[in-house]
C-alpha cells in the first residue's frame, strides 16, 4: 500500500483517525495506539513482501541496539571522538548498502523509508555525542522511528521534540484544536497532491516529446510546480495525520517560490532536509575546518561547506548522475550567492531596494527552475 | 547574599572575553556597544558565523554549548549570548 498515495490507504486512515479522534476527545492517552497504527500501517506499506518485511524489521533492530549502546557508552566513556564515529558510521551504513545495491540493481537492503530514517538515527547518535540527549526510552524511540505518517518520506523531525509532543497531556480543547488543524492540513494536501499536482504532471506529459526551447523551459516550470505540490501535499498531510495523535510535525515549505536568492531557497523549501543538513553536516564541517584552518578565510570555508553539504544531498537523492549534477548545481549556486552577497559594493548598496529584490527574485526563480530540470532527469534523456 | 568582588570581577572578565569573540565572529566591533542588537536581522550572524562562536567559545573558554541545544532566538543578540553562556560557565 502506497501511504497517501491510494484510495484504500485514505479508507483505514479514516477509521484510524476517527478512532484516535474518539479517544483524544476523551483524553486517553493516544501513545499505546499511535504504535500499534504505525506498526499497522509500516506494514502495510511494505505489503506482501517477506523480504522487505525483514530487512526494514533488521533495520530497526540493528538502529535500536545502535543508539541503546552507543548512551550507554557515551555516559560511561564520555566525549570520544573515536567511539563516536564508529557508532554513526555503523548506523548510516544500511543507507550505503541501500543506495549501492539499488544503483547496482540488487534487491538488497531496499527498506521503507530508510533514506528518511536514517536521518532520524544519525541525528539521535549525533545528540547523545553532543551531550544533549542524555536518554531515550526503547519505546519512545520506536515511537520516533515507526511514526507512520512520517515513515516514507518525512518531514524530518527530531527526537527531543517529538518525545515531547509524545508525553504532552493534551485537555480536550487542546485536543480539539489540533484535530481541526490536522483536518486542514489534510485536506489542503489532498487539494495540492491529487488537485494542482496531478493537473502540472498532466500538462507536463503532454508537451515531454517536444524538446525545442519554449517547450523545454515549459516542461522545467511544471516540473517545478509538479514537485512542490506533490511533495508539499505529501507532506501536509503527513502533518495532519500527526496533530490527530498530538505530534506537531515540523512543517517542510514554506512559500518556496518567494525567494529572492538560492539562500532563502533552501531555507523555504524541503525544510526539514535542509536544517538537517544544516544542523548536522555544514555546521560541523565549517567548524572542523575553521579548528584546522583548512580554507583561508571564512569565505572560503562556507563556500567549501556548501559544496560538500550539496554534494552529499545529491548524493543522497540517490547514486544517478543528475541527482548528483543537482547536488553540485546547488553547491555552486550557494557558493556563488555567499561570494556575492559578501563581496559586492553593489549588493550592499541596493539590497533593501525594491527593484534590486525583484530582479534578484526573479533571476533566483529561473536558477530553481533549471535545477529542477536537471533533477528530472529530462535535460539528458533521449 | 553579598557578592565578593573577586566573582564581580571574573563576572566581568568573562563578559568581556565573550563580547571580543562576538566581535571577532562578527567582524564588527559595535556589538561591544549595543548589546541588544539583532545580529541576524543586521546580517552579522548567519549559520557559519554560530558554528564559528561556539566553536571559539569552546576552544577560547572550555563553554561547551551544542548546536542543536539552541534556537536562533536564544543567541540574536550579544546579552543573550552573554547569558547563556555566563550559565553555561556557571553550571561546569
Amino acid at each position: 500500500m502506497n501511504l497517501f498515495g491510494e484510495f484504500s490507504f485514505f479508507c483505514v486512515l479514516a477509521i484510524v483517525l476517527t478512532a484516535a479522534f474518539v479517544l483524544g476527545v476523551l483524553e486517553k492517552s493516544l501513545y499505546v495506539p499511535l504504535i500499534l497504527f504505525s506498526i499497522l500501517f509500516d506494514a502495510l506499506a511494505i505489503g506482501r513482501d517477506l523480504k522487505g518485511l525483514l530487512f526494514f524489521a533488521g533495520y530497526i533492530l540493528w538502529e535500536t541496539l545502535l543508539i541503546n549502546g552507543y548512551l550507554r557508552i557515551r555516559q560511561t566513556r564520555g566525549r570520544n571522538g573515536k567511539i563516536y564515529a564508529v557508532f554513526l558510521i555503523l548506523s548510516i551504513l544500511p543507507l550505503i548498502l541501500s543506495k549501492v545495491f539499488g544503483a547496482a540493481r540488487i534487491p538488497l537492503f531496499q527498506i521503507l523509508g530508510i533514506s528518511y530514517l536514517t536521518f532520524k538515527s544519525a541525528q539521535v547518535i549525533i545528540e547523545i555525542y553532543d551531550g544533549v540527549i542524555k536518554e531515550l526510552p526503547v519505546w519512545d524511540l520506536l515511537q520516533f522511528l515507526l511514526f507512520f505518517p512520517a515513515v516514507s518520506s518525512g518531514p524530518i523531525d527530531r527526537s527531543r521534540r517529538f518525545c515531547e509532543d509524545l508525553h504532552r497531556k493534551l485537555s480536550r480543547q487542546d485536543y480539539l484544536e489540533h484535530a481541526g488543524d490536522g483536518v486542514e492540513q489534510l485536506l489542503v494536501g489532498v487539494l495540492y497532491k491529487f488537485v494542482l499536482s496531478a493537473l502540472c504532471f498532466k500538462w507536463m506529459e503532454l508537451i515531454a516529446e517536444e524538446r525545442s526551447f519554449p517547450y523545454m523551459a515549459a516542461y522545467a516550470y511544471l516540473y517545478g510546480l509538479y514537485m512542490f505540490f506533490d511533495f508539499a501535499g505529501y507532506s501536509r498531510m503527513a502533518v495532519g495525520a500527526g496533530c490527530f495523535f498530538g505530534i506537531r510535525t515540523p512543517k517542510n515549505f514554506n512559500l518556496p517560490f518567494i525567494s529572492k536568492d538560492i539562500k532563502e531557497f533552501w531555507d523555504r523549501w524541503h525544510m526539514t532536509l535542509s536544517y538537517w543538513f544544516r544542523d548536522f553536516l555544514y555546521s560541523r564541517f565549517v567548524m572542523q575546518s575553521m579548528r584546522h584552518k583548512w580554507f583561508k578565510d571564512r569565505l572560503h570555508t562556507a563556500c567549501a561547506g556548501f559544496l560538500v553539504n550539496m554534494f552529499i544531498m545529491g548524493l543522497w537523492h540517490g547514486l544517478t548522475g543528475y541527482y548528483i549534477l543537482y547536488g553540485l548545481y546547488h553547491g555552486i549556486l550557494l557558493a556563488a550567492n555567499e561570494v556575492w552577497q559578501k563581496k559586492s559594493k553593489f549588493y550592499k548598496k541596493h539590497k533593501k531596494e525594491k527593484w534590486y529584490q525583484i530582479v534578484s527574485w526573479a533571476v533566483t526563480m529561473q536558477l530553481v527552475m533549471f535545477g529542477f530540470l536537471l533533477f528530472s532527469g529530462h535535460l539528458v534523456q533521449q | 547574599m553579598p557578592v565578593s568582588p573577586v566573582y564581580r570581577l571574573t563576572r566581568q572578565m568573562l563578559k568581556d572575553e565573550i563580547l571580543d569573540i562576538i566581535a571577532d565572529v562578527c567582524e564588527e566591533d559595535d556589538v561591544k556597544e549595543d548589546l541588544s542588537m539583532d545580529l541576524f536581522e543586521e546580517g552579522l550572524l548567519d549559520s557559519l558565523g554560530v558554528a564559528q562562536l561556539l566553536m571559539e567559545l569552546e576552544d577560547r573558554l572550555g563553554i561547551v554549548i551544542a548546536l542543536t541545544e539552541i534556537e536562533k532566538t536564544d543567541i540574536n543578540t550579544p546579552e543573550k549570548i552573554i547569558a547563556i553562556a555566563g550559565k553555561r560557565k556557571a553550571e561546569g
